[in-house]
């Protein structure tokens, strides 16, 4: 009994890439289709923390958090939400290649995906630089100066509670990029793959999988955005 | 099936032959064979060594306890040494034995098993999740061989972010990283028993134990991520001073209390869930009778997984929360009540007129629920919010906690790894012995525990490393309980790996039990079924006839 080998061994139904546990295909797709939702559930529920420590402090300093806000760049924001959508559909437009047997399309799409997910690691990376310009990244260092409009009266430690403000931002904006940077990389080897031939109509199992990481953590961001970027934008 | 009629394990050794037929014990021999497999069978051993591991050092950590609280003074350790014992026994215990306890131990081996299946659903996984674990075991041990944390298992804001000078960081990141194993484990369970059911393994089919389990993993799904985040925002709060759960930067401790009971007071059910499905299986076969109502046993896990998650305030009575949130969570968790008892008087009716043996895992099983029963109930005084306020922070939480934790989910892994101990191993452990090691657990748990109920009740509080002379006798107790404990844990170690080699060989169902997992061989082949299982029929189909066999089998053999 070669216990170490056999997880490759065909099943009954042939296909090369039918794991031993598994019955058919069919069996194998769905556990893993189901499996990836429990996974995205647990997602859900890791940014989950993060959304609620924000929500308490957004209620407790609306003040301090409005502020901050309007030191994000609105544009480099919205420039990444339009990125990150177009690197949704990219990769839906890799997964349909798989299905429709264009295997060339398929590499070509999942790079295209890749380079998306870079320039928004790009704009995010110039964004991050610019907080430290400013002294707006928590800590040692950190400042904040009140603008006009923002007195501080109803908040006398405005500048300091706009702190927090930064503090989730990095949080959340740093696991979310995480997340890219992970979803490339995975990205990277099913494109390597694909180049291989490995993935056609009947198996492409890790595509649709990726495919819905990385739809997943595209949504992330479009729950980050406003949050983050048009918070109190009607108050300028 | 043909080994039915075997009732006393001592009596009743195999075939001969058991042995030679390819198991998963025999097909690979090797370290390599080992670290690198994907047999959900040999992943649950391997986890077995690692959690028994961090039971013995988390026991350690008990055991010094224990003898300094022999006298009032605090004489054989500094105040501050203290502190890290009961925290490190905390972390290891709760986070590096409990929770993995029976899902990655008795669930690993026996989901698939008893389900019909080759393997989970994802093998690597399920191998990584292992791998995983000690990952996070290194960064805790260094974090205890480096002098420890003293933050309490709770890792309370601010003391653990802005105060304590001990190894916060390393510990959390331990205890973050174990949490993917956990996540690992649950998902692996959820897709298994969704999609890997052998043709006829109904819903209603599957037994106790799955269904626990099935709850359980619900749970670690939706809590582990939470205690996740949290650490993470604890380490980086700690490291970068964000500010999050700090006052003096407009930050709230409390949200960290909020965070943490989310999860960590769901992590009690998934600690109790599993024993609560060892015991279905238990009483079943010991009583020989299918478990009374059911579904009723099925669903009052769910809801317990279900009403879990919604008493975490429970534990923050005295935080400053307001009176309306205290109210709230005060019914809610004795609403968790419900549902276990009606587990727990299930298990009584499946006993009622049932034809009882005494067998080593029924010692244990029968152990439980009364243990269950006492720590629920004194559970139920604690959700009461008069109560609560004057025995927070006592001896009477320590004894109610540990009454579940010690009393409940540990009898059960025990009686669990002595009933399935010949499926796993395809051999017998001596029978005197282990009935000795259920009654000295017995009776020194509560020689230990109970005690600590009057202590607590007359107001020692918890966490300190000395206390009122007063106090003395019954903490002398408690310590000599301890001891005796210590015996009963240790026997079953000295004797499941003595039978490894010497114990009689089991045969196929030395219990006579139903159920997928006994109708293949001890120790099972590597792809669990010679042929693939087809259900017709119930898990605990106990039916008279063989009732009166094996009655009349045992007196002949008596």
């Amino acid at each position: 009994m070669a216990s170490l080998a056999d997880t490759h061994t065909p099943g009954a139904h042939g296909h090369s890439s039918l794991q031993h546990q598994f019955d058919t295909m069919e069996q194998q797709k769905e556990s893993s289709t189901l499996g990836m939702w429990v996974f995205l559930v647990t997602e859900i529920m890791f940014f989950g923390g993060l959304f609620l420590a924000y929500v308490a402090y957004r209620t407790r300093y609306p003040e301090a958090f409005a502020a901050a806000s309007h030191t994000l760049d609105v544009t480099m924001g919205a420039v990444n939400t339009a990125v990150l959508i177009c690197s949704s559909l990219t990769m839906a437009l890799a997964i349909w290649c798989a299905q429709t047997n264009r295997r060339k399309g398929i590499v070509l799409f999942l790079l295209l995906t890749i380079l998306l997910g870079a320039v928004f690691l790009g704009v995010k990376a110039v964004e991050y630089a610019d907080k430290f310009e400013h002294h707006h990244v928590p800590g040692a260092s950190f400042q904040f100066h009140t603008e006009g409009g923002h007195t501080g009266a109803e908040d006398p430690n405005l500048a300091q509670h706009t702190q927090l403000f930064f503090s989730l931002y990095f949080v959340m904006t740093g696991l979310h990029a995480t997340h890219m940077i992970i979803g490339i990389a995975i990205l990277g080897f099913l494109a390597f793959y694909a180049w291989r031939g490995r993935y056609d109509r009947e198996y492409h199992n890790p595509l649709e999988m990726t495919g819905l990481y990385w739809h997943f953590v595209d949504i992330v961001w479009i729950f980050l955005f406003p949050l983050l970027y048009l918070l109190g934008a009607h108050a300028s | 099936m043909n080994t039915h009629a075997a009732a006393e394990p001592l009596v009743t050794p195999g075939p001969e032959t058991a042995f030679e037929r390819p198991n998963y014990l025999n097909a690979a021999y090797g370290l390599r064979s080992w670290l690198l497999t994907r047999d959900h069978k040999r992943i649950g051993i391997l986890y077995l060594i690692s959690i028994s591991v961090f039971f013995a050092i988390g026991s350690l950590f008990a055991f010094l306890m224990r003898l300094e609280l022999l006298t009032p003074e605090g004489d054989l350790v500094q105040p501050d040494t203290y502190n890290r014992l009961f925290t490190m026994h905390g972390v290891t215990m709760v986070f590096f034995f409990l929770i993995p306890s029976i899902p990655a131990v008795l669930g690993n081996f026996l989901v698939p098993l008893m389900i019909g299946a080759r393997d989970l659903a994802f093998p690597k996984l399920n191998l990584a999740s292992w791998y995983v674990y000690n990952l996070g075991a290194i960064f805790t041990l260094w974090a205890i061989v480096n002098g420890g944390v003293d933050t309490g298992w709770t890792f309370y804001t601010p003391f653990s972010t802005s105060f304590s000078n001990t190894h916060v960081v390393s510990t959390a990141l331990g205890v973050f990283i174990t949490g993917f194993s956990s996540i690992f484990t649950g998902l692996n369970f959820i897709v298994t028993i969704h999609r890997m059911r052998a043709p006829g393994m109904t819903w209603f089919r599957l037994p106790l134990f799955i269904w626990s389990h099935y709850a359980t993993s619900v749970i670690i799904v939706l809590g582990t991520p939470v205690i996740a985040i949290t650490i993470l925002m604890v380490a980086a709060e700690r490291l970068l001073h964000l500010g999050i759960f700090d006052p003096k930067l407009g930050g709230d401790p409390i949200l960290f209390q909020h965070l943490f009971w989310f999860y960590s007071h769901p992590a009690v059910y998934i600690m109790i869930l599993p024993a609560m499905g060892v015991i279905s299986e238990l009483v079943a076969a010991f009583a020989r009778k299918p478990i009374f109502g059911y579904k009723f046993v099925a669903f009052a896990s769910m809801a317990i997984a279900v009403l879990g998650f919604l008493v975490w305030g429970h534990h923050m009575f005295v935080s400053g929360q307001s009176i309306y949130a205290g109210t709230v969570f005060s019914i809610l968790s004795m609403l968790v009540a419900i549902p276990s008892a009606v587990k727990v008087f299930n298990w009584t009716a499946t006993l009622y007129e049932g034809s009882i043996s005494y067998q080593t895992p029924m010692l244990y099983a029968l152990g439980f629920i009364g243990l269950f029963t006492l720590g629920g109930l004194t559970g139920v005084m604690l959700a009461t919010l008069g109560i609560d306020v004057h025995v927070h922070d006592t001896y009477f939480i320590v004894a109610h906690f540990h009454y579940i934790m010690v009393g409940g989910a540990i009898m059960a892994y025990l009686g669990g790894m002595h009933y399935w101990w010949p499926k796993i191993s395809g051999r017998l452990y001596p029978g005197f012995l282990s009935k000795l090691s259920a009654l000295l657990v017995f009776v020194g748990f509560n020689l230990t525990f109970f005690p600590q109920f009057i202590l607590g009740y007359l107001g020692m509080p918890r966490r300190y490393w000395a206390y009122p002379p007063e106090f003395q006798v019954l903490n002398v107790l408690s310590t000599a309980g301890a001891s005796i404990l210590g015996v009963g844990f240790a026997l079953p170690l000295f004797y499941f790996i003595w039978s490894m080699r010497y114990g009689k060989r089991s045969g196929d169902n030395p219990w006579g039990a139903v159920g997928l997992e006994w109708d293949t061989t001890s120790p099972p082949p590597t792809e669990n079924f010679y042929t693939m299982p087809v259900v017709t029929h119930g898990p605990y189909e106990y039916n008279r006839e063989e009732v009166h066999n094996r009655m009349t089998e045992e007196k002949t053999l008596g």
